[in-house]
């Protein structure tokens, strides 16, 4: 008798001390709210706006054509669709009301104002290592923008991931803080450009592959990842270019959006050039070091295929005339820029170089092949005709197949013709996007007469 | 030899398959409508519609055409008879020089035939491959704009893929 009431005593005290950490896992205090305050230091808010830049905030919280920051950008994940926050000082729609320490919070652990778990497509989970000064530079930045009423659109999550408690389990598997720790042996340069890409910068968010629960995989750091139909390359030591990568071509690379032994940013990446566009040479230089670092040392076998891609590029040998439709197709529509002897931006890069064709994906390819690469507003850069209305699938997938064969010198992909498919319909949706944009200038009255 | 479908017509073309339609078009088939500006796909001067589509001819080799329906501005309408895109760009004056007029004219069309309603964004957003040195920009919206609104009303004949 008395051990049963010990042990219902014991079970009692184990179901209120779980209850009790639970609690404590899950709940989060709200903090007051504040009037939107509107006076800052111009140098801290100048500061805030670099620092927005690397962060590329722009990119998921601004939609094509709409107001800057207001948020509503569908982000797809396996889960269901999540759509980004309105991050302007809006102080009914937006962060206007949040205090400081609230909007370090949400940086730091992923939490809003009001307590709330934040999903980690907002990825806090390297934002955690954004340092309390650059936190307030971005909110002095954040905070001075325009603000925009824009009520946040509603997720569509399947059960069980609508449940917001849920969020807090997976902060204790997968947020780490303090992940990203400078080693005293290593240089100054080394030190920001880790800060910057654990941080700030996400890299990690694309380029590293997800586990089943939506985490960065810590065992497979930059090995490559799919977004948003593109292929984020491996940037790591498996990374599939043909040339390997150093601290120089990724300096260029990354402040011009092009380097001629690699080739060009595009889909997403494009994006985060554009905003590095603004950002100091000395952090370019100091994520450029970093990245090089984990590209790794340059083996002999890749040095090797290094020449061997080098001396295809400059051997000078046009395609020949075969029955093979993917070699004539090359031949007569791409070999005219992409075998001149016109390095980048005005001509196409040598395809031997291009790590499209020998990455493991070929949807960057089909991309570029169906797209071409539009001139971007205030973006330098090489330019190149789409083919979608002019090349069949069938014309594609011969084309993709002579290609990977000849330049990508790898296995031929698999599954092509369903890459190729979800590439049209892609383009088709980025299409309907941009038709999206405000529509100013179709009012007749409002225009200018001849 | 091939057959190439232009303006519904079928035509034995001797060329090298490789060749660029652009030439085909002018030299053997004396449509000269379209015309040669870069030959790299990078100004639309040269653009024709391909099966509804706007196409860059200078980079389109006839192996890639095998079976497709081309259009060029002269099979939409005559000095005579002119289809609304043309009448258009006259109302509106739109050519300053001209060299750019029919491929901005021929990628209007297949955007008006997709979308007979499309916005400024939209025109904008469509347009943005074709380039013209004079600057007559302004005027070619608007004349896009008005074909649309030619393209609604009975007035206007209907020609080739326009009918509405």
């Amino acid at each position: 008798m008395a051990s049963s009431r010990v042990f219902a005593g014991i079970a009692a005290g184990l179901v209120i001390a779980g209850a009790v950490a639970a609690f404590a896992v899950i709940w989060r205090p709200a903090i007051a709210a504040i009037e939107p305050p509107r006076s800052f230091d111009a140098s801290l808010v100048r500061h805030g706006r670099d620092l927005a830049a690397i962060g590329n905030c722009n990119n998921c919280h601004t939609l094509r054509g709409g107001k800057d920051f207001a948020g509503g950008v569908a982000v797809p994940t396996p889960f269901g669709t999540i759509y980004s926050s309105n991050i302007t000082p809006d102080g009914e729609t937006g962060i206007g009301r949040w205090p400081e320490a609230a909007f370090r919070r949400a940086m730091r652990s992923g939490v809003d104002r009001e307590g709330r778990h934040l999903y980690p497509t907002f990825p806090y989970d390297h934002f955690t290592n954004v340092s309390d000064e650059d936190d307030r530079a971005l909110y002095a930045y954040l905070m001075t923008r325009p603000p925009v009423h824009a009520p946040a659109r509603e997720n569509q999550l399947s059960f069980p991931f609508d449940q917001r408690f849920l969020i807090a389990g997976w902060k204790l598997l997968f947020l780490r803080r303090d992940a990203y720790l400078p080693e005293a042996t290593t240089s100054a340069e080394w030190s920001r450009g880790a800060y910057l890409v654990e941080g700030l910068a996400h890299c990690g968010a694309c380029h590293t592959p997800r586990n089943g629960l939506g985490a960065e995989r810590a065992t497979a750091r930059f090995a490559g990842a799919d977004v948003d139909n593109w292929h984020a390359y491996a940037i790591n030591g498996q990374s599939p270019a043909p040339v390997p990568w150093n601290a120089d071509t990724l300096f260029a690379y990354l402040r011009q959006g092009w380097q001629v032994d690699h080739g060009l940013a595009r889909g997403p990446m494009a994006e985060v050039v554009a905003n590095l566009s603004t950002v100091p040479d000395s952090d370019i230089r100091a994520i450029a070091v970093y990245m090089a670092n984990i590209f790794g040392v340059t083996t002999p076998e890749r040095r090797r295929r290094a020449d061997e891609a080098r001396a295809q590029a400059n051997s000078g040998i046009a395609a020949s005339q075969t029955s093979d439709l993917g070699a004539s197709i090359y031949a007569a529509t791409c070999a005219g820029c992409h075998e001149t002897d016109r390095a980048l931006p005005y001509g196409g890069i040598n395809l031997a170089l291009s790590t499209a064709l020998s990455s493991p994906d070929a949807r960057n390819a089909a991309n570029i092949i169906l797209s071409g690469v539009r001139p971007s507003e205030e973006e330098r850069g090489p330019i190149m005709p789409g083919f979608a209305a002019s090349m069949s699938d069938d014309q594609v997938a011969a084309l993709l197949t002579y290609l990977r064969a000849r330049f990508g010198k790898q296995p031929p992909w698999t599954g092509i013709a369903t890459t190729i498919a979800d590439a049209r319909r892609s383009q088709t949706v980025s299409l309907q996007t941009s038709a999206a944009l405000p529509d100013a200038a179709a009012d007749a009255t409002k225009r200018e007469k001849p | 030899m091939m057959t190439l479908k232009v303006n519904g017509h079928d035509h034995e073309i001797d060329a090298d398959p490789d060749t660029p339609l652009l030439y085909v078009l002018r030299d053997d088939l004396k449509l000269n409508a379209a015309k040669f500006g870069c030959g790299l796909g990078q100004c639309g001067s040269c653009t024709v519609i391909v099966d509804g589509n706007a196409v860059l001819s200078c980079v389109t080799p006839l192996l890639l055409l095998e079976g497709k329906q081309v259009t060029t501005l002269e099979g939409l309408g005559t000095i005579e008879a002119p289809a609304p895109i043309q009448r258009a760009f006259m109302e509106e004056q739109s050519a300053q020089c001209g060299y750019c007029i029919a491929g901005m004219m021929m990628r209007a069309q297949a955007l008006l035939q997709k979308n007979p309603r499309p916005t400024d964004a939209q025109i904008r957003s469509e347009m943005e491959l074709n380039l013209c040195r004079c600057g007559t920009h302004m005027r070619i919206l608007r004349a896009v704009h008005r074909a649309a609104r030619l393209m609604q009303t009975a007035e206007a004949s209907p020609v080739q893929g326009t009918a509405r």
